[in-house]
């Protein structure tokens, strides 16, 4: 009789376990799935704060007009860029030099610097570039703590049967990408 | 071989298990002794003594719990920050909240000139940080950026919790101590002739002196031992504010400033100290860690976080 007794209680500690598991991969993956739209919600923040930023640029420096257009196209190529990471990823990087570019001529013209517009809204920018990169790196932290969920012993025998696929990591696919956009005056 | 943040929060983690452990330990002997000599050697007294002292202690945990926050806040004379009023240190906290997947704490700011920081509350959701105009207006946003990260990590970690947990716990080891002493000043050796005149007189006199001693020392031990585990803590959210950031220059910045300012934060005290980034009362020691104090000496502190460049 005691043998039945142990055999359902082993029984029922496996049972616990896996649905241990599977849950605690399913919380995982929805936190990195939040953590991926969290980049998409700053990205579009950057989108919305340039015209306002162009418009105060122009009030002061207007014959900049070359700089300001290149920041106005590099910000609609983004918004329009579909084609997956990689290329997203490199329309964000064009959009982000264009934008150091017009910080760096703001140094020639001291009205503007001074202008109490133009210098909110440099902090406004400079924050929504570190939130673009804080959230890239949440989601990757996030990605992967759910892969190491996934592969772990004994996970690793269950994530395959109850279909939980690996999370990509952010990354730059391209070379060329990872090199910085030089200022130049 | 190079440090990284990883490997520092591992060790801390491990330290902080240690700690407690010997804490737990301390505090089940203690009683189990205590019990014991009252009991005349009673087994299932001395248990239950010290089962009585660890639900006391979970019943005033459960008290500062729920209570917490907002006293400090109170006493700190801590005033709440909007974004229109300072939108830089809005948006410091905002993206050290995205980089943690935190929600976005409260944020307050106190009046004062000494420069200090702090956090609060019992976890992410209903967490505080705070620092001084002092320490507002001498920190680059680099360096503010490595403070906050610092006040958040304690957030994440749970360290005010953890915090609470441990002054009850010493309390409650406190009172016990002080109880059974008085018991056998005043009681006197009632209990021994209740023994029934078994052998073992000689053991029970035995265990008697160890009670006593212990009883004595074990206040101190406590002490000692939470306030280790109040530096590991601030190691391990130095750490932290590393793993939020991936800059290590930036909190070491801001301490390198913080080591040079002397001057006292007028409305802090011994038992709020803990909470501060840096020791915010008088004469902040020269000399490195002694065994007394809440926090890490500040040169050990930047020394870590350089290693980590």
């Amino acid at each position: 009789m005691t043998a039945l007794w142990i055999l359902i209680a082993v029984v029922a500690l496996v049972v616990v376990s896996i649905i241990g598991i599977y849950n605690g991969l399913v919380r995982k993956r929805i936190l990195t799935q939040e953590a991926w739209s969290q980049i998409d919600v700053q990205l579009k923040r950057r989108y919305d704060l340039i015209p306002n930023l162009v418009e105060t640029v122009k009030g002061y420096a207007a014959h900049e007009k070359q700089t300001l257009e290149r920041v106005i196209q590099a910000r609609n190529q983004a918004m329009a860029a579909g084609g997956g990471v990689g290329e997203k990823a490199q329309a964000e990087n064009i959009l982000s030099g264009a934008l150091r570019q017009l910080f760096a001529l703001s140094e020639n013209y001291p009205d503007l610097k001074a202008n109490q517009n133009f210098s909110q809204l440099q902090e406004e920018l400079a924050s929504t570039e570190n939130r673009i990169a804080f959230a890239r790196q949440h989601y990757n932290a996030a990605a992967a703590e759910y892969n190491n969920a996934r592969e772990k012993f004994p996970n690793n025998m269950l994530a395959g049967s109850f279909g939980f696929a690996k999370q990509e990591y952010f990354e730059l696919e391209e070379p060329l990408q990872r090199q910085t956009p030089k200022v130049e005056f | 071989m190079a440090e990284t943040f990883y490997t520092l929060i591992a060790r801390n983690k491990r330290n902080s298990f240690i700690l407690v452990s010997c804490f737990l330990v301390l505090f089940v002997i203690l009683g189990l002794l205590i019990g014991n000599v009252w009991s005349g050697g009673d087994v299932y007294f001395s248990v239950g003594v010290a089962v009585i002292a660890g639900i006391i202690a979970f019943l005033f945990f459960l008290v500062s719990y729920f209570g917490g926050s907002s006293v400090l806040l109170g006493i700190s004379h801590a005033m709440p920050v909007s974004k229109a009023d300072d939108p830089q240190l809005y948006n410091v906290v905002e993206e050290l909240s995205l980089a943690g997947g935190l929600p976005v704490p409260k944020i307050y700011i106190i009046e004062e000139s000494a420069m200090n920081a702090f956090a609060t509350g019992r976890d992410p959701k209903h967490a505080v940080v705070a620092i001084t105009r002092g320490l507002r207006e001498r920190l680059s946003r680099e360096e503010l950026q490595g403070v906050m990260a610092h006040e958040l990590s304690h957030v994440r970690h749970y360290d005010i919790l953890f915090g609470m947990m441990m002054a009850v716990m010493v309390g409650v080891l406190v009172m016990l101590s002080d109880l059974f002493l008085r018991s056998m000043w005043y009681g006197g050796n009632r209990r021994s002739r209740r023994r029934g005149g078994q052998g073992g007189g000689a053991a029970m006199l035995v265990l008697l002196i160890v009670t006593i001693v212990l009883a004595i020392l074990a206040p101190i031990l406590a002490k000692i031992i939470q306030l280790a585990l109040s530096r590991q803590r601030e190691y391990m959210s130095d750490a932290g504010a590393v793993e939020l950031t991936r800059n290590p220059l930036g909190l070491a910045g801001a301490l390198t400033k913080l080591s040079s300012d002397t001057q006292v934060l007028e409305t802090a005290s011994r038992a709020t100290a803990p909470l501060y980034i840096v020791n915010p009362l008088k004469g902040r020691p020269k000399r490195a860690t002694s065994l007394f104090s809440t926090h890490p000496d500040i040169q050990d502190r930047i020394q870590r976080l350089m290693n980590l460049v």
